[in-house]
């Protein structure tokens, strides 16, 4: 029996990585599943290519996933990793750097033979396994194939499907140090491969010869305890951004009692609220694979004029098509969201990378003078409560409403103490009523206090209309060339946006007084990087405070006083400088970029030192 | 309006000034529509027109209905999204040749393979009317147009053919100078389950004045028209003195003079082989071999299930049970308490 010595932890990053076919984003759900549900705060970051199977063995091919877990509040998936978890060399080759000088790694020695060498570019008398190159760092090679190969020679099934397993031995050994309940991977095993026994009792096997290694060898001096974390009292689940964003488009569309339409294109990484949207027919959720992202918005836009919650979904290239849609749907005044989950470009870019870098381009990314609303996620959890958001602006004010996400938030996970439908804040909708022959003629574009138009649907008496793209004149809704309505009509449009300022929260500090030497002013994905970086810098007892927007047009209202008073405001952003500049035009103050355009998030140090050298 | 009311031409026509050039062929489809909406028997308001850009594309605004005039080449996927989730309504798609055939092509194909139950009205008149005079994609190969001055190289399509090719379910064509025959097929195009695609021959009289008197005017049109009815045998020219035989595959004109009318070929509506074989008469009307153009129904499947019912089932067959339990779903599967 192993011999080794339990010591605490307050957190621990672990990154697994290997080939894409390796299997390694399952192993880190799975593992992240028991985390949450032994009660540790977490966050996750999977990072994988967009090829689903790139050149086996390749640099191209690796796929990571990432999670940092803790027994205190943990804000981001980690900057560096303390664990590194490779299947191959070139996954260690493409990952090491991110290793703390020290920290662990465990490799499959079958992925460092001469053919894997070969494959990921490293020269075959510099295998890092044997040439002491990783002397710095705690190594543990295990020939995970052979021993898989071994526990299943008499499953009966074929060499590959055995290999398939080697990810569930890799689980097995991290459960084992970490001293984690295998329950839920077990029960999770049972039901994906319900209707293969063989395959299910190969995978539990193997799983439980993970465990059994860690157990029965020597390899391992210390076995790790990380203590559930202090949370707020409650209920939670684990969740992923775009699942949070899916089911805050249900709870709108529940809460409103408005059927809801969701019209798209399949593109990365904003799929999976297809997906998910797509399973839940039964809250009335109606979903549309369009022929491509004009159709998916037109779609919408012809279901939103007949009394939907209509939505569309797409990542920046999809948006650039979308333009003249949205420019129309803002014409038309109709209820639209409008989801961008960003992806690092121009072009198609990074596809599976996270950027920030569509704000200009929700901003002002239409002719005409087309202004919209904004929302941005800040967190996976938050996807939720922007996306019920948008909703709720979009329909009681009928305008469409960007919300925007990012890969990083979007893929990434994180507990959630959920909230209770009851909770939730009321959205109220209301349509046009009928009208008789003795009633006046129906005006379509007469205005409300908060300058929205009517709701007329189609089969309703009397309210027969003609909507368009070319300029309304003001009340009836009819063409009108006159030069003055024209520019009335574009000032009201651009009003009817700045007054959602009157329905949304004021700007809150996250982190730090109102007053002070520096604000941090972060906007979507970067909360969690900017968050620790904040507390880091207050930690050490600089002047430094963090608020994060989540509205963007329009601002909310006392964010010019907030600016105000600070005698620096550093803006770091995943782009070369997009907030910083409406900031600036805004509010007329020298606001600092910070830019980071990697395809990659912040990390929490990074921010610290470039916080420290403005300061200095 | 009480429902005992019977509606007329009138009630449908808007308080907006139609602005066409005089004497377009646009005018008359707007007429023979309003003259076909009231026999209907539905009330107005579940009537929606909804356009894309171009000349045609303004007919919205002339009818008292509900109207959308969207952008070019969309109107197709918005009505998708209407009538995906408002099968009740009757929606009308008005589309012109550029609208549907070339900025709109994509829309326009995936319309007619999912089949939703709405009415295209493609106004074809070979041109580029609202910008004032480029070829289109259904003009002829050599037109001299603004754009095309030493004349286009571009091949045409034929959007009856292109419309089969799409797996439509209804597929006509008529010509804005024959009234009578514009209101049946129109009134066709309604009452068939599923997308109905009815192209007609509109003429521009401003920048393509004439493409098609060859088929209008007296002493040409019935050596140049086949008037498709079915169950009926293929007949044309002057005197009703030509058919079309089949010879295998290959059609062939003959004389009715040498042949009896029992022996021709008996349009059957239904037979898409035979639709297709007929969407290909499609010569210059000037080439000395040329075989008649025909007008009338080509093919009608009414055994497709149209894409809102499909798309509908789905949604009932879920909702049977009544809507889902939100916070349910919000908790998943897994969840853990903090204490």
């Amino acid at each position: 029996m192993s011999s080794s010595v339990d010591k605490e932890l307050e957190s621990v990053v672990i990154r697994f990585a290997g080939d894409s076919g390796d299997g390694m984003q399952l192993t880190g759900t799975q593992f992240t599943n028991a985390a949450a549900l032994f009660g540790n705060d977490l966050a996750t970051f999977p990072d994988f290519p967009a090829e689903i199977r790139a050149p086996i063995g390749t640099l191209a091919g690796v796929s990571g996933f990432q999670i940092h877990f803790g027994s205190t509040k943990i804000n981001t998936p980690g900057d560096m990793s303390d664990v590194l978890v490779v299947m191959n060399v070139a996954a260690l080759k493409a990952n090491l750097k991110g290793l703390v000088k020290g920290g662990v790694i465990i490799a499959n020695s079958d992925g460092f033979d001469s053919k894997n060498m070969r494959l990921a570019n490293v020269p075959e008398d510099q295998n890092p396994l044997t040439d002491g190159s990783l002397a710095e760092y705690d190594l543990k090679v295990i020939d995970v194939t052979k021993i898989t190969r071994a526990a299943l020679a008499d499953s009966g099934l074929g060499t590959k499907e055995i290999d398939r397993c080697k990810n569930m031995f890799v689980l097995g050994l991290i459960y084992w140090m970490y001293h984690r309940s295998m329950d839920s991977s077990i029960e999770f095993i049972k039901s994906k491969f319900k209707k293969n026994e063989a395959v299910m009792t190969a995978n539990l096997k193997v799983l439980q010869a993970g465990w059994s290694y860690g157990e029965t060898t020597e390899m391992f001096a210390n076995r790790y305890t990380v203590a559930p974390a202090k949370m707020n009292a409650g209920v939670y689940r684990s969740i992923m951004g775009n699942q949070a964003a899916a089911l805050g488009l249900v709870s709108a569309s529940v809460k409103s009692g408005m059927p809801l339409f969701y019209g798209t294109y399949p593109i990365t990484p904003a799929s999976d609220i297809l997906h998910e949207l797509s399973r839940h027919k039964n809250f009335n959720i109606k979903t549309f694979q369009a022929e491509d992202e004009i159709a998916a918005i037109c779609s919408s836009i012809g279901a939103s004029f007949g009394g939907n919650l209509a939505i569309t979904g797409s990542s920046g290239p999809g948006i650039a098509l979308k333009g003249e849609a949205i420019g129309l749907a803002t014409m038309l005044e109709l209820p639209l969201v409008i989801v961008n989950v960003q992806r690092a470009g121009p072009s198609t870019g990074l596809p599976t990378k996270t950027e920030q870098a569509d704000l200009m381009q929700a901003y002002f990314g239409r002719n005409g003078e087309c202004p919209v609303v904004i929302l941005a996620a800040q967190s996976p959890v938050d996807c939720f409560n922007m996306a019920y958001e948008a909703c709720r602006i979009a329909l009681e004010h009928m305008i469409p409403v960007f919300f925007l996400s990012d890969g990083y938030i979007a893929n990434g996970s994180e507990p959630w103490l959920f909230p209770q439908t009851k909770d939730l804040q009321d959205i109220k909708v209301e349509f046009a009523p009928e009208r008789g022959n003795n009633d006046d003629k129906f005006m379509p574009y007469l205005r409300d206090e908060k300058l929205s138009r009517p709701w007329a649907l189609p089969g309703t008496k009397g309210l027969e209309h003609r909507i368009g793209g070319l300029e309304k004149q003001n009340v009836t809704g009819n063409i009108s060339y006159d030069p003055n309505n024209h520019e009335q009509m574009v000032l009201l449009r651009q009003e009817k946006v700045d007054r959602v300022a009157d329905y949304i929260p004021l700007q809150t500090m996250d982190n730090g007084p109102e007053t002070g030497d520096l604000l941090i002013l972060g906007w979507g994905g970067t909360y969690g990087a900017l968050k620790t970086a904040t507390a880091i810098l207050r930690g050490e007892g600089l002047n430094v405070s963090h608020a994060h927007l989540r509205y963007i047009n329009p601002f909310p209202k006392n964010l010019g006083e907030i600016l105000k008073g600070f005698k620096t405001v550093v803006v770091p952003e995943l782009n070369n400088g997009q907030l910083v500049k409406i900031i600036r035009d805004k509010y007329f103050i020298d606001a600092i970029p910070y830019n980071k355009i990697q395809g990659l998030p912040f990390m929490s140090t990074e921010v610290v030192n470039k916080i420290k050298e403005i300061l200095a | 309006m009480e429902t005992t009311e019977k509606l007329t031409s009138k009630d449908f026509a808007s308080d907006q000034e139609v602005r066409w050039c005089p004497g377009c062929g646009d005018y008359s489809i707007l007429k023979q529509v309003q003259t076909v909406l009231p026999d209907l028997g539905r009330p107005k308001e579940e009537f929606v027109f909804i356009s894309g850009i171009g000349c045609s594309s303004r007919f919205p605004y002339y009818m008292d209905t509900f109207g959308m005039h969207s952008i070019h080449g969309r109107a197709t996927a918005i009505a998708t999204g209407l009538k995906a989730t408002r099968p009740e309504l009757s929606v009308w798609i008005i589309t012109g040749d550029g609208d549907s055939m070339s900025i709109g092509g994509n829309h326009f194909i995936h319309m007619l393979r999912r089949n939703p139950d709405v009415n295209v009205l493609l106004f074809n008149n070979q041109i580029y009317g609202l910008t004032k005079g480029q070829y289109s994609p259904t003009s002829e190969q050599g037109k001299v147009t603004k754009s095309s001055p030493i004349g286009s190289v571009d091949y045409p399509f034929n959007p009856i053919a292109l419309a089969l090719g799409a797996d439509a379910t209804f597929v006509a064509r008529t010509l804005d100078r024959d009234p009578k025959h514009q209101q049946a097929v129109i009134k066709r195009g309604y009452e068939h389950k599923g997308t109905s695609m009815v192209e007609i021959y509109q003429n521009c009289n401003v920048f393509n004045d004439g493409a098609f008197e060859v088929y209008t005017e007296k002493g040409s049109k019935k050596e140049n028209i086949l008037l498709m009815e079915n169950g009926k045998p293929l007949i044309f020219g002057a005197n009703d003195d030509k058919g079309i035989m089949l010879d295998g595959f290959k059609p062939i004109i003959v004389n009715l003079a040498d042949v009896s009318a029992n022996d021709l070929w008996i349009h059957d509506e239904t037979d898409l082989v035979k639709a297709t074989i007929l969407s290909r008469f499609y010569d210059d009307p000037t080439h000395p071999d040329h075989k008649p153009r025909p007008f009338g129904v080509f093919y009608v499947n009414s055994n497709k299930n149209t894409f809102d019912e499909l798309f509908n089932n789905q949604m009932d067959a879920a909702m049977a049970k009544g809507l889902g339990d939100l916070d349910k779903l919000i908790a998943g599967n897994e969840t853990w308490v903090v204490n």
